[in-house]
């Protein structure tokens, strides 16, 4: 056994047994079994669409289990409800953002559970308990913003710290640093270890191997639905995980030819930008993406990342400047144009640009092109077309589970959603490709994947522009990395020869050194 | 087992309970008001079932009603709302009135132009208010019930022009004959029905149209995208106004061709209104219990159609007709939380394969 501590009884907070999920036909959780004790971090691994979310799915309340049990502190209980879990110490942050949009932050954190003065809600008092929570736990919001004007990086923040306000015991977290940068990943690995440091436990969803031999202590793997086995963290390698978890050795170089850059394809000059709140964010950027090659945009959250390439795919108006792609003006274009020009991009947030998840896959996947034969003709949709060619990109692109052309994108794990998205804009190919974390919430085996198609656009001669929080996934793939500080580019170095520690320490605002 | 799961979990059985719940609390006050709800329901039943000739007039009040049903589940589908269908109903009446009175044109053709013409007015009066709310930015609720006081004055106020008003009554001249959509006179003669018309036909045609186009071409699928997530559509490059106009206009066109159908089919005139007419209204009742689907919608035309025409009888039976009223509200309320049946059968399930 070699799992000693593991085994004490007195110490474990949840366990669920041989839990089972079905969707229709579809086992979705087949026998999966989990113990958690006080004050640990248990990490779940397992592949896109394994079942990871439907089983912590199961934990927080929000779907009933087929069969199986579930323990808290040695009851067995059965939750009807979230509210049931939370009242029993167990909050989720959910994979996907349950966040009310047009709400600000605080309204969003204390919903359900406002303090209330009187008959009215006490929004003072609120305000400044978010402000006291999000300071504790070096998580920076502004309580104010409505949820529908901040990053992805910040709503996620709001996830936790909801969770956080009502006080849970055992806080699933389910991939919780796939839209963080490093700086914050750390504060938040700051911010478990102080939580199991006060008893409580955390389980810890998260596609990055890295995070899990880092700070969780046991790790559950999963494969298609079933339990593989749960292993003593300090006891395995990266290399093992992956290889348990895919079942199969991972590569995790990517393999790049050498190759001449050729003609600018993407000149932005001078561009300025506001953001949501009407502040410059973008202030005189000069950027420029030739054929044949990946350039990496790296930068901390904020800087303007997020607003440049909402102006260079139509999305937002920029104040002024330039943006040229193949010489053509694309400055302040409508998305229609932009991608008529030659942009097609992977969006940063799936769920709210990327797809239209009450859409079946196969009409996702035809977004641009519905217009277009061979999928409608004279304004009439040509069934058999679309239905073959998602076919075709489900199985190019490895979507999970096969046969899912018809089925709407919502019910997709995240994974795969994100391959749908990738398949689309990938095979539209435009000249230029704008990819922001396109890799985000995947497993390690379906980034190699998604590695390999970049890669494959550079050597068909496109123009890739890489816009990653992902260090490592900056210097790996990338021919030129631009470290973009404040709103404008503050320096560039070759991908080849990048050192982690310079760049982090360009992006924090440093200077280059001669 | 899996077609058994599949009926339970159908729209059309919760709107099936919620049907029956709607009829058991209308006994309920029926009871209150001290009339036996087996009476009433009796002669509600008996007034459509009992000869072939009421199930033709049960169509006739149904067409209009299919109209503006398919109309705000056109909305819905879309991603707007159409509260509004009420007054594209009366212009669209009032356009086909006035031509099919001024208008002399041979018998088909005149129908036909009054037909486009109350189409149009709808679309017009709906696109109206998609203008405002895609310029300036004003919530199309707001509009669209200050749309249909207008119209309802506007009609008033057309009804009692003298080139229009016929003598001293309280309505229009009667439109042509070469403007009326009525089945020919043998056909009527032989249904027992003198309002017996095409207006049913015209109905399903365009619940048959609506399904083409939402189900079949990019322009459903357009319209669909933004109704779904706009800015999801946005990024693929839909233009998500110009698709909330055309949504909205589409919509209006379909309540105007229920006002036409009105005029030319049943009624041969337009009268003064006292009250708003209610027929949008009920669109959106005949669009709740159809569940936005074009098929439903005809069905629950229909249905609606069968309780106003029983219900025009009550008063027979001493019985209030405003009981049909309550009736259609508690189904409406009951398929809202039909969700509640939902899980509640799926609990009994699961308790029966626990056992
Ligand atoms: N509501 C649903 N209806 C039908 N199928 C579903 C539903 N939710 C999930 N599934 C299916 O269940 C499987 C497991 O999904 P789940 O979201 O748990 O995966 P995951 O392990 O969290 O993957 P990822 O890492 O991509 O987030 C997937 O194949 C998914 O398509
Ligand atoms: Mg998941």
């Amino acid at each position: 056994m070699g799992r000693e501590s593991h085994m004490d009884e007195s110490t474990v907070v949840i366990s669920m047994k041989d839990i089972v999920k079905k969707f229709g036909d579809f086992t979705a959780n087949d026998h999966i079994n989990l113990t958690v004790h006080k004050g640990e971090v248990h990490a779940i691994l397992g592949e896109n669409g394994a079942g990871k979310s439907t089983l912590m799915n199961v934990l927080c309340g929000l779907y009933k289990p087929t069969s199986g049990q579930i323990f808290i502190n040695g009851k067995e209980v059965q939750f009807s409800s979230p509210k049931n879990a939370i009242e029993m110490g167990i909050g989720m942050v959910h994979q996907h953002f349950m966040l009310i949009q047009p709400f600000t932050v605080t309204d969003n954190i204390i919903l359900g559970v406002e303090p209330a003065k009187g008959l009215v809600v006490d929004k003072k008092t609120a305000r400044e308990k978010v402000l006291e929570l999000s300071e504790r736990y070096a998580m920076k919001v502004d309580p104010d913003a409505k949820i529908e004007d901040i990053s992805v990086g910040m709503q996620q923040r709001v996830e936790i710290l909801k969770v956080l306000y009502r006080g849970a015991d055992t806080l699933i977290l389910d991939e919780p640093t796939a839209s963080l940068t490093p700086q914050e990943i750390e504060g938040l690995m700051e911010i478990i270890s102080n939580l199991t440091a006060d008893g409580k436990s955390v389980i810890l969803i998260t596609h990055k191997l890295k995070e899990i031999t880092a700070c969780s202590d046991y790790c559950t793997i999963i494969r298609q639905g079933k339990y593989i086995q749960t292993v003593k963290v300090e006891d395995v390698n990266e290399n093992e995980l992956a290889a348990m978890m895919v079942g199969r050795e991972v590569n995790f170089r990517v393999e790049k030819k050498e190759q001449e850059p050729g003609e600018v394809v993407l000149d932005v000059k001078n561009l300025r930008a506001k953001d949501y709140r009407g502040v410059e964010i973008v202030k005189g950027l000069n950027l420029q993406v030739r054929r044949g090659e990946i350039v990496g945009l790296a930068g901390v959250d904020g800087n303007g990342q997020t607003e440049l390439v909402e102006v260079l795919t139509g999305l937002r108006r920029g104040e002024s400047g330039e943006v040229k792609v193949l010489g053509k003006d694309l400055f302040n274009k409508n998305p229609h144009d932009t991608f008529a020009g030659g942009i097609s991009s992977i969006p940063a947030d799936r769920q709210k640009h990327g797809l239209i998840l009450e859409f079946s896959n196969e009409d996702n996947l035809i977004l641009q092109h519905f217009e277009e034969e061979p999928f409608s003709r004279n304004g009439i949709l040509n069934r058999k077309a679309i239905r073959e060619h998602a076919t075709e990109l489900i199985e190019k692109f490895d979507v999970r589970p096969r046969g899912c052309e018809g089925a709407p994108s919502g019910t997709l794990s995240g994974g795969n959603q994100q391959k749908v998205i990738i398949a689309r804009e990938v095979t539209n190919d435009k000249d230029l490709l704008i990819a922001v974390n396109p890799t985000r919430g995947l497993d390690v085996g379906a980034i190699e994947f998604v590695h390999k198609y970049l890669v494959e656009q550079r050597n068909k001669n496109r123009a890739v522009l890489l816009v990653s929080f992902e260090l490592d996934e900056i210097m790996s793939l990338s021919d030129r990395i631009e470290v973009i500080f404040d709103g404008q580019i503050t320096g560039s170095v070759p991908g080849r020869d990048a050192d982690e520690k310079e760049l982090g320490f360009m992006m924090a605002g440093g200077k280059k050194h001669e | 087992m899996n077609k058994k799961k599949s009926i339970f979990e159908s729209n059309v059985l919760y709107t099936i309970i919620a049907i029956l719940v709607g009829f058991v609390i209308g006994a309920v006050f029926l009871l209150i008001a001290g009339i036996s709800p087996a009476v009433a329901y009796g002669k509600l039943i008996d007034s459509v079932f009992s000869k072939p000739k009421y199930l033709i007039w049960t169509l006739t009040y149904a067409s209009p009603l299919i109209f503006t049903g398919l109309s705000v589940a056109f909305s819905f589908r879309t991603g707007v709302f159409n509260i509004g269908a009420e007054g594209q109903f009366v212009v669209g009446s009032l356009a086909a009135c006035v031509l099919g009175i001024l208008l002399d044109l041979p018998p088909v053709l005149h129908a036909l132009v009054c037909i486009a013409a109350a189409a149009a007015a709808g679309c017009v009066w709906s696109l109206i208010v998609g203008v405002l709310k895609v310029k300036r930015g004003i919530h199309e609720v707001l509009s669209f019930i200050m749309f249909n006081w207008i119209a309802f004055y506007l009609s008033n106020y057309v009804v009692n022009i003298p080139a229009i008003h016929k003598g001293s009554g309280e309505a229009t001249k009667d439109v042509l004959d070469s403007a009326r959509i009525l089945f020919p006179e043998g056909i009527r003669n032989f249904l027992d029905c003198s309002a017996a018309n095409w207006g049913i036909v015209l109905a399903v045609a365009a619940g048959i149209a609506m399904w083409v186009i939402i189900e079949k071409t990019t322009l459903g699928y357009r319209l669909k995208a933004v109704g779904y997530n706009s800015h999801g559509a946005l990024y693929g490059g839909i233009n998500a106004n110009k698709s909330i106009l055309t949504a909205l206009g589409i919509s209006g066109a379909l309540a105007g061709l229920g006002g036409a159908v009105q005029i030319l089919g049943m009624s041969g005139r337009l009268s003064q209104f006292a009250a708003q007419e209610q027929y949008g209204f009920q669109g959106i009742t005949v669009a709740l219990i159809g569940s936005s689907s074009p098929i439903g919608c005809i069905f629950s035309g229909i249905f609606y159609g069968a309780m106003k025409y029983g219900g025009s009888k009550l008063s027979i039976v001493k019985a209030p007709s405003e009981v049909v009223d309550i009736i259609m509200g508690c189904v409406i309320l009951f398929i809202a939380i039909s969700q509640i049946f939902r899980i509640l059968f799926k609990n009994l399930r699961k308790k029966k394969e626990v056992s």
